[in-house]
């Protein structure tokens, strides 16, 4: 019997983590927005979306990697020092064009590493990335940048631009949705997409079946590489300086977080755009509403791991794990 | 007559020429044994990380003394990892160098290891962030007097006694940080004696731009009438600027932050992005710590048995008050002498 079937059968609805995360969400959004003056109001739901833009452009780029059973922990490591090193050589006098090709080739180089390290040399990409991730940070500061922070020089006119606002909306917010779109097409109609998805599936049956496996992984992670350098050069707009110390920050596990909140499973083959928005928007609401409460940073951090826990929790409850759905590489 | 001018002439070009000849000193009484104090000495300093620019300033600067003087100086880098920097501190014990200079992660973190070395008779000097164990300098800003410093800025910024609305924000680091714990009392000491200022929003972004940005565009949009935002640090208070920038506030909603007063500060209070920036002027800090190290080297005292202070003269800037040299750049302390 099918998902689909199944899910036919209870009435077209099903417990999955995605539902359960999406009505905490809402719950928590309608919460809010009775008892928050000033939350449901669109300037802050605009920057609601805009504060964890980033963090769901990472998201997504992530989550085509976990998709294809594959995890990228060098991400965060990525976007930092090719953005850094792209901020760096404008600042030298480069051209902003240039600066961003140079950039944006490093970010693909590492990505092409990574992916040949886990589809090749059979490294497991756990390990592969995290590794990479030191070398990554430990090259970058030693061959492309020197300080922690680089700003971003008053002539970078249109890199800055690239985080305004059109019609009163963010711009990061607009790249997020287009983003989100494209990558939503992709994984859905393209040849490429639906390969993902067998070989995050079962690895084995997919290469029989004759799908070029580990070029497929390469590229997964080469995707994942560019979209962390597009997420950097907004940070970097936004903020008109780049900080490479989020190398070293758990900023990467918050967009794990986010892929696995919506219901990503990291086994593979699962799960889609729709997942990382609904993990992205609870995370976004939250912060955003534990701000205007004005909550002490410890006391957000419980309420963060425990809101995680309760999706977790109800999750195991609604749809206990068995033999027969369980995974090999299910973590 | 002659014999003096030589004997002055030798010994300034002494003075220039590094070790060479500081046999030839001209002696005063102390300048032989002044410079005899230093010959094949030993100095290592064990950083934060050498990724940011109060720790290359200072290493600058000992850098340069270390040339003019004659002793051997490195820098053990831990990388922002206390972990790493506890280990480095542990193999240095055994070393024995003749002098360490460092710079505390925290009050705790170090403390042992800091007294185990002076047992071991190794003199040490702290920098900038003063650990629970007293050593034999501390030279380095009073993070009380900086919060102080700030905490004033924004009284009088937003009183609402001139006409202001009195609303003000705060952006912190890490408050389990003790640099950002101190600063903290002294702002909430101040605000306790100025109750027509109220603080609308205290919270952390851990010292990164992104989460500050995220926070202050929220608390930006919820409090329209925001007189203030008060920033622990300039590099996170990036985020800030932004947001108010976002927000179309420049101006109205006035950004006292601090930090080392690079030349990027100035830049910055120049164009509007800072409004009020208490500096520790890490250049003078390395003058202070240069000079700390002579006296050590000097003194020999028993390690830990006479301990002093230079606490680092801090300098509020801001636009009315800026003058050409306020900040400093990396060249300056390359070209400065120590």
């Amino acid at each position: 019997m099918s998902a689909s079937q199944t899910e036919r059968r209870q009435g077209g609805f099903k417990l999955t983590q995605e539902n359960i995360v999406f009505f905490i969400a809402l719950l928590l959004f309608i919460g809010f927005s009775v008892l928050l003056p000033g939350f449901f109001d669109t300037s802050n739901l605009l920057s609601l979306v805009q504060n964890v833009a980033i963090l769901g452009i990472l998201g997504i780029g992530m989550g085509i990697v976990v998709i294809g059973r594959g995890i990228d922990l060098a991400m965060v490591s990525t976007m930092a020092l090719s953005t850094a090193w792209t901020v760096a050589l404008i600042n030298r006098g480069f051209g902003t064009a240039e600066a961003i090709g140079l950039g944006l080739a490093f970010a693909a180089a590492v990505g092409i590493i990574m992916g040949v390290l886990v589809a090749y040399v059979e490294i497991p990409a756990i390990f592969a990335t995290l590794a990479m991730s030191t070398v990554i940070y430990g090259f970058g500061r030693l061959a492309l940048v020197d300080l922690d922070v680089i700003y971003l020089p008053d002539n970078a006119i249109w890199l800055r631009s690239i985080s305004n606002s059109f019609l009163g909306v963010p711009l990061p917010v607009i790249w997020f949705s287009v983003l989100a779109i494209v990558a939503y097409l992709f994984l859905r109609f393209t040849k490429w997409g639906r390969y993902f998805y067998a070989i995050g599936d079962n690895r084995a049956a997919a290469r029989i079946t004759g799908i070029p496996v580990r070029p497929m992984t390469v590229i997964q992670y080469l995707i994942s590489s560019m979209i962390a350098f597009g997420a950097g050069l907004i940070t970097a707009s936004l903020l008109a300086s780049v900080n490479i110390r989020v190398a070293q920050s758990t900023m990467v596990y918050d967009v794990i977080l986010v892929v696995v909140l919506g219901g990503i499973g990291l086994s593979g083959g699962k799960g889609g755009v729709r997942n990382i928005l609904v993990g992205t928007i609870l995370i976004g609401i939250l912060l955003n509403g534990m701000t205007i409460l004005d909550m002490p940073f410890t006391m957000q951090n419980i309420v963060k791991g425990t809101v995680l826990l309760i999706a977790i929790i109800v999750d195991s409850l609604a749809n206990p794990r068995d033999e027969q759905t369980a995974q090999q590489g299910d973590i | 007559m002659k014999k003096i001018i030589g004997r002055t002439l030798a010994a300034l070009l002494a003075l220039g020429s590094v070790s060479t000849a500081m046999a030839d000193q001209f002696d005063d009484g102390l300048a032989p044994s002044y410079f005899d104090a230093f010959k094949g000495k030993k100095v290592v300093f064990l950083p934060l990380a050498m990724s940011f620019d109060l720790p290359q300033v200072w290493a600058k600067a000992m850098e340069t003394q270390a040339a003019r003087l004659g002793y051997d100086f490195s820098v053990r880098d831990p990388n922002w990892s206390s972990d790493a920097g506890a280990q480095a501190l542990t193999t240095l014990i055994t070393e024995k160098p003749d002098l360490l200079v460092v710079h505390n992660p925290d009050m705790q973190v170090y403390a042992r290891l800091l007294q185990r070395a002076q047992k071991d008779g190794i003199p040490v000097i702290q920098i900038n962030l003063k650990s629970v164990a007293t050593t034999d300098a501390y030279v380095g800003v009073n993070w009380y007097e900086v919060g102080l410093h700030q905490a004033k800025m924004a009284v009088e910024a937003c009183s609402p006694a001139a006409g202001k609305s009195g609303k003000i924000a705060i952006m912190q680091g890490t408050p389990t940080n003790p640099n950002n714990a101190i600063t903290m009392t002294a702002i909430e000491d101040t605000l306790a004696k100025n109750p027509d200022i109220k603080v609308v929003s205290s919270q952390s972004a851990d010292w990164d731009a992104t989460k500050a940005h995220a926070v202050a565009s929220t608390v930006i949009k919820q409090n329209p009438d925001l007189c203030a935002y008060v920033g622990l640090w300039e590099v996170m208070d990036a985020g800030v600027a932004a947001a108010i920038r976002e927000a179309g506030k420049t101006g109205a909603i006035q950004l006292i932050t601090n930090g080392g007063g690079q030349k990027p500060a100035c830049d910055n209070i120049e164009n509007g992005t800072f409004n009020g920036y208490v500096s520790y002027d890490a250049i003078g800090q390395a003058r202070d710590l240069t000079d700390a190290i002579a006296q050590v080297l000097q003194v020999k005292a028993k390690p830990g048995s006479q301990p002093y202070g230079i606490y680092t003269p801090i300098k509020d800037i801001s636009r009315d008050t800026m003058r050409a040299n306020s900040c400093w750049t990396m060249e300056d302390v390359a070209a400065a002498p120590f």
